[in-house]
């Protein structure tokens, strides 16, 4: 018995999700007395694999197949299977990205699991197994039992916060058998915006609406967030009328976010955007309109023109940090 | 070209959620068609009229969902099937679009990358793994060529473009189409298009939703002057504690 925790990486590096999804787990295998494995696919720096021991792996399997840097949904799925099966994995743990959120289902059914995503706290094992998830888009929780021997679960960001202490693991090659079907979904081209904070990852965010009037005004906001080393992120309207990318879209239909700091220029706060962004710890509205419905949901408010205050604002944190 | 898309029936996005014990309040809620959903069933409607395909919407819901799959209807698709039941969790949900889509040939199921009431982004993979076909999520661009697919897929930061043969499983997102509402003929000719009601298939090991709870309130916002920013950094710094 132990519990497998699927690793994911960017770059080469382990993300930091991943740690926490480390952190979870060994704090089941603890629980239930096992360990927790680590898997890792494709091109990873191995001293970042071994640093996994020091949240609680016990041991990292490692399958360098560079066919697997694309992420394949289905390769991924398959080879997380095969080191679930290899380990006698009862309990999966991935943290929500979106390749986890797209292999979970895939694996729970090779591996004849129950599966619960969005999980936001660690579970409670007093009767039977209990988890928190997120419901009705960050409007909600659930408290959901997950019956059966084998459960895949994968944790919002801030499920767990990873304590680093402990050794190194070993990190042992791994290797998975993959068919053609396998990758028969192939990646033809990617579009990433390389070196640029990964906002789903940011522990700060800095946001902009409709009331930065055009695309040509994100200087300051993209100004704001360097000071802050935060990630840019916008409003539904601002991707619909593509001032900016859809994977910057934050809110119900887009990306939902848990930054420990969130500043929303601009943005008035519609309740679809605000379920995109409630989960986050501290929040900073800056609006011209002091009946904005945003002012209710957040911690601080500035009523006043971004064109001013945001400036302003980005020298004032520039002389604080 | 046969298409199945399945939709969510859900609260609007604007319901303020309240519980009555270890239910939704649904005093006053108005239900839709999943946003997501409403996405795939869009760019369903789009193929149908640019390749001729027949496009069939899926519901496993009571008979309370019957407005929501006409309006499915009146937007477009050809017939509709609803699986009596309550849709306890994404497993039975998955097991029961499986069941129908092995009776029949379709050459792609399409759906949205999650509901938005529960959220669990399960289906179009638990339904692709279980058909044994590829499983495409959160799929925002879908072009057809023959018998293969190319999409655009979002990842953090980005996007990638993916090239799949046919049958395939797809969860959709925006700006995969644009959301259609539909008019008064579609809306006339939607009485009269063929509604399926079919018993579900028994799924055993589900999971099971015991109580909900609300996130805890906010307290009072503060108001910051704009002319003394540096007391919004200093509240951060020392307050907050978040820079």
């Amino acid at each position: 018995m132990s519990v497998l925790v699927y690793i994911e990486a960017d770059g080469g590096a382990v993300k930091k999700s991943s740690l926490e999804a480390v952190a979870y787990g060994a704090e089941i295998a603890k629980g239930e007395g096992s360990t927790a494995i680590a898997i890792a696919t494709g091109t990873v720096v191995e001293a970042e694999l071994a640093k996994l021991g020091k949240f609680g792996a016990s041991k990292v399997l490692h399958v360098s197949d560079e066919r697997l840097n694309d992420g394949g949904i289905q390769a991924t799925a398959n080879v997380v299977f095969q080191a679930a099966e290899k380990e006698s994995a009862n309990t999966l743990v991935m943290a929500r990205s979106s390749l986890v959120d797209a292999i979970a289902s895939r694996v729970a059914i090779k591996l004849g699991a129950s599966v619960v995503t969005n999980v936001v706290d660690l579970p409670d094992t007093s009767n039977g197994f209990v988890v928190k998830r997120g419901v009705y888009t960050g409007k909600a929780f659930a408290n959901v039992s997950v019956p059966g021997a084998k459960k895949v679960i994968t944790i919002a960001k801030n499920a767990i916060s990873p304590v680093e202490s402990g050794d190194f693991a070993s990190v042992e090659a791994f290797s998975a058998s993959l068919s053609d079907t396998d990758f028969a979904v192939k990646r033809t081209k990617v579009e990433k915006a390389e070196g640029d904070i990964l906002l789903p990852e940011a522990d700060k965010v800095v946001s902009g609406g409709r009331g930065l009037k055009g695309p040509e005004n994100w200087g300051m906001i993209e100004e704001l967030a360097k000071s802050l080393g935060a990630a840019t992120a916008c409003s539904k309207p601002v991707s619909d009328m593509e001032w900016r990318p859809h994977h910057e879209h934050v809110g119900q239909t887009g990306i939902k976010i848990s930054p420990t700091l969130y500043i929303a220029v601009g943005i008035s706060g519609a309740i679809q955007h605000l379920a995109g962004v409630n989960s986050s710890k501290v929040i900073v509205v800056i609006n011209k309109d002091a009946e904005a419905p945003f002012f209710k949901a957040a911690d601080y408010g500035i009523v006043g023109d971004a064109f001013e205050v945001v400036p302003k604002l980005t020298e004032a944190i520039k002389a604080v940090l | 070209m046969k298409i199945l898309v399945c939709i969510s029936h859900v609260p609007d996005t604007t319901t303020k959620i309240k519980f009555d014990g270890n239910k939704l309040d649904e005093n006053g809620v108005q239900f839709i068609i999943g946003p997501y959903d409403d996405y795939a069933l869009a760019r369903a409607v789009e193929i149908q009229g640019e390749k001729g395909a027949t496009v069939t919407v899926l519901n496993v819901g009571t008979a309370s969902t019957e407005p929501t799959i006409r309006k499915a209807l009146a937007i477009g698709a050809d017939d509709a099937i609803r699986v009596d039941a309550e849709p306890t969790d994404a497993m039975f949900v998955a097991k029961q679009i499986v069941a129908v889509a092995k009776a029949e040939n379709y050459d792609m199921i399409l759906m949205g990358r999650e509901s938005s009431d529960f959220n669990g982004g399960l289906v179009h993979g638990l339904v692709g793994e279980m058909m044994g076909w590829p499983s495409i999520a959160p799929c925002m661009k879908l072009e057809l060529n023959g018998d293969s697919a190319t999409m655009a897929r979002e990842i953090e930061g980005g996007k990638e473009y993916l090239e799949v043969g046919l049958p395939f499983v797809a969860g959709v997102q925006e700006p995969i189409a644009e959301w259609k509402i539909p008019n008064m003929r579609g809306i006339m000719m939607a009485r009269k298009k063929p509604l399926k009601v079919i018993p579900p298939v028994e799924v055993e090991g589900v999971t099971e939703y015991q109580s909900f709870s609300l996130p805890e309130g906010k307290s009072e916002c503060k108001m910051i002057d704009p002319d003394n920013i540096g007391e919004l950094v200093n509240l951060l710094k020392n307050e907050a504690k978040v820079l």
